[in-house]
């Protein structure tokens, strides 16, 4: 290269780092892109949101471009807390229900969303998981529910003659069935993961016993305690599970019982409605679901109808305003059908009429007509202090279970713990 | 170049400010400071707070560790996890230094043949990630799909298997093992290095006098590794203290069943970060982090002034 050419060569990059340059300014200009980050414990359904969700919303606003970024469920709580604390969490941060997105409103990482128009979609009770105690301020808008029941393979219940059971008396006949004929577990269910215990077993049947919103409200209110007999009684229930769920369930993890069930190995699955995705993809399975079986003596039916999952901005965005146009889409009926479709499990939780196509996901939504639908006990008010109930209730679930604690211990356990730092209002 | 021109010109007239010694120091003590004392000085500091609803933070002295220590809610789980901690060191010294001593005793037999070939072998799973130790053992352990119970049964021991790591009575020695298992290849690759440097006239020298090869292992060998041997518990102390990782990947941060094996790293985890719908509490996290160092620092000093001192004694 000659001096003259270095020279040309360096003027012509020079001016092409300026054009580009200009280019670069007049796009953003034109443009003004603003890209929004969802974080979720959701990593699951990464592609769905991705794929199906995602583009709705942005081939109405193009001008906004939205990422999911997804964590397992587990860390998740962890990893928004430190990215909070250190100013680098996402744009739109995906909300658990009551105390823990509560406890982030308090401490300003979430901004009120009071004004966002599509709230108005929301019965108080859908709201209620998102609110402050006095029910004046919203700060997550609410997405979806989730159902407790029993999914069970109907390959498994034809072979062997069996029909669907109504109470516990027939429950434990069919489990007796399955088990004298040997061939399949009759419960998939594990303890090593501990949360199952609690949330597939004692909040699945729980509600029948407690009944629903009425022992849920007593708990919060001091009137009723743990260790009362509706919920000594569930912890029976649950201590008689043991013998029918397989060698070794105390090493089994979820993902060990999920795999059980769709190779066709289980009998009964205690399930929530967002497992119904997966076991759809196995295509040699039929499954269906019954709803908690009731105790002998009882009439009337509840369901936990969890509300599980809901959106807020975080305080620190630096795009407010387009993440307020992206919640207030999330409170449509348009974000609502295309959510309980890609996830069929997951339950709108909108006033707005919207049509379920999957059949198991219709079976478990239709037990909303007959049955009274509840929360989990442990999610409202009574999880603030420490020990931690829903964590402790992990613990005991999985003990009793396994056979190492008594129902009335567990129960103890449990309300020591309350007592410790809950003081009901009287 | 210059300045150590500088420094040999100055060597020879009056001795000047040894400008090339903090020159060689600053690296170290600038990465250290920033990264290990500003960190260890920041926890400590954060430990005499408490955070209010509001995130808002106050001083409170000591009245986290008086908390930690006292209040049941606290103590119980702290103990409980310093307790399985040391259950947890005590496996590892006892099971990991033996194994590893033994297999460099046999490595440095004069006359092995494939001796790098199994010395690399054994050192493999400590360059695993845990997540990949957690989950091959998990497998293998498990009651539905694990080889375990079939391998057992092939030697007619099938009613022995149990599902191990969820029993409350031995998944914390089961998950030892498993770590046991990863990290033998420290002390026996440290001992075995210890044991080929001592020097042949010794060995040869008692070969001569006519003692038999165990007797030189017992008087000669094993003495002369002494001081590695302390190196080695010190580090596993200090490791298995700090220890967290495989037991997060395999039991979670609640460390089932009933907080059998919850040891004070996944205990630490829990406090500061949470977990699940229990909130992180950092200060009281800071608390309990502060006190995981306190105890190593014990153990350290233990080991530097009650050990290490009479090793070199002994051995001048």
């Amino acid at each position: 290269m000659t001096m003259r050419d270095v020279t040309r060569f360096s003027r012509t990059g020079a001016l092409a780092a300026t054009a580009l340059a200009l280019v670069t300014l007049m796009g953003s200009v034109a443009h003004a892109d603003t890209t929004l980050t969802i974080e979720s414990w959701r990593n699951d359904d990464a592609d769905i949101w991705n794929k199906q969700i995602l583009p709705a919303f942005m081939a109405k606003h193009p001008d906004i471009k939205v990422t999911f970024k997804g964590y397992p469920p587990t860390e998740y709580n962890a990893a928004l807390n430190t990215e909070l604390a250190g100013g680098t969490a996402a744009d739109i941060i995906t909300c658990r229900p009551f105390d823990a997105s509560l406890d982030l409103y308090k401490k300003g990482h979430l901004v009120n969303l009071n004004d966002v128009p599509s709230l108005k979609n929301f019965s108080n009770v859908a709201k209620a998981a998102w609110q402050t105690d006095d029910g004046k301020d919203t700060f997550c808008m609410p997405m979806a529910s989730v159902i407790h029941g029993f999914i069970y393979n109907k390959k498994i219940f034809d072979e062997l003659g069996l029909s669907v059971p109504k109470t516990t008396a027939e429950f434990h006949a069919v489990l007796d069935k399955i088990k004298k004929d040997g061939k399949y577990t009759p419960i998939a269910l594990g303890t090593a993961d501990q949360w199952e215990a609690a949330t597939m077993g004692f909040q699945n049947i729980g509600p029948d016993y407690w009944k629903g919103e009425d022992g849920r409200k007593a708990l919060i209110a001091g009137k009723e305690k743990f260790t009362d007999k509706p919920y000594v009684d569930v912890f029976k229930e649950l201590a008689t599970w043991g013998p029918y769920m397989g060698d070794g369930y105390q090493a089994q993890k979820y993902a060990d019982t999920q795999n059980l069930f769709s190779l066709g190995r289980a009998a009964i699955y205690p399930a929530g409605s967002w497992d119904i995705p997966l076991f759809e993809q196995s295509k040699d399975l039929s499954f269906d679901a019954f709803p908690p079986v009731q105790p002998d003596g009882t009439d009337k039916c509840y369901i936990s109808d969890h509300v599980d999952i809901g959106m807020g901005i975080n305080a620190k965005s630096k795009h407010a305003d387009a993440a307020k146009t992206f919640i207030d889409w999330v409170g449509s009926a348009e974000f609502a059908g295309l959510y309980a479709n890609a996830l069929p499990g997951f339950f709108p939780l909108t006033q707005e009429p919207v049509e379920i196509k999957d059949k198991v996901a219709q079976t478990f939504v239709g037990w909303r007509k007959n049955c009274e639908s509840t929360i989990r006990n442990s999610y409202q008010i009574l999880n603030r202090g420490t020990p931690n109930l829903e964590n402790e209730l992990w613990a005991v679930s999985a003990n009793v279970l396994n056979g190492t604690q008594t129902p009335e211990a567990a129960a103890k356990q449990l309300q020591d713990g309350l007592d410790t730092w809950y003081k009901p209002a009287k | 170049m210059t300045s150590i021109a500088m420094a040999a010109d100055t060597s020879v007239g009056r001795r000047k400010w040894p400008v090339h010694i903090v020159v060689f120091l600053a690296p170290a003590f600038l990465v250290y400071t920033v990264f290990s004392i500003y960190p260890l000085i920041d926890t400590i500091w954060l430990s005499l707070y408490t955070t209010d609803d509001t995130g808002q933070a106050h001083f409170i002295g000591l009245g986290n560790f008086v908390t930690l220590l006292t209040d049941p809610v606290w103590s119980k789980p702290f103990w409980n996890a310093l307790r399985n901690n040391l259950v947890f060191f005590a496996i590892h010294m006892v099971v990991q230094t033996s194994i590893g001593l033994a297999l460099a005793a046999l490595l440095s037999l004069p006359r092995l043949k494939g001796a790098a070939v199994y010395r690399t072998l054994l050192f493999m799973p400590t360059m695993l990630s845990v997540v990949i130790i957690g989950f091959v053992w998990q497998l293998i352990l498990s009651p539905l799909w694990g080889i375990s119970r079939s391998f057992l049964a092939t030697f007619g021991l099938g009613a022995l298997f149990a599902p191990w790591l969820g029993q409350e009575g031995t998944a914390l020695i089961t998950v030892s093992l498993i770590s046991v298992w990863q990290f033998v290849g420290i002390p026996m690759i440290l001992i075995y290095a210890a044991l080929i440097n001592i020097p042949d006239d010794l060995i040869d020298a008692a070969t001569v006098d006519g003692a038999p090869p165990f007797y030189v292992f017992w008087a000669i060998r094993l003495p002369l590794v002494y001081p590695t041997l302390g190196v080695v518990s010190i580090l596993t102390f200090v490791g298995n203290f700090n220890a967290f990782d495989l037991i997060y990947a395999m039991k979670g941060a609640q460390a089932g069943p009933n907080y059998a094996t919850d040891i004070l790293g996944t205990f630490f985890y829990r406090t500061f970060f949470g977990y699940q719908l229990q909130t992180g509490n950092p200060t009281m996290g800071a608390a309990v982090a502060t006190m995981m160092l306190f105890i190593i620092l014990v153990g350290v000093l233990f080991y530097l002034f009650g050990v290490q001192r009479k090793l070199q004694h002994h051995l001048a």
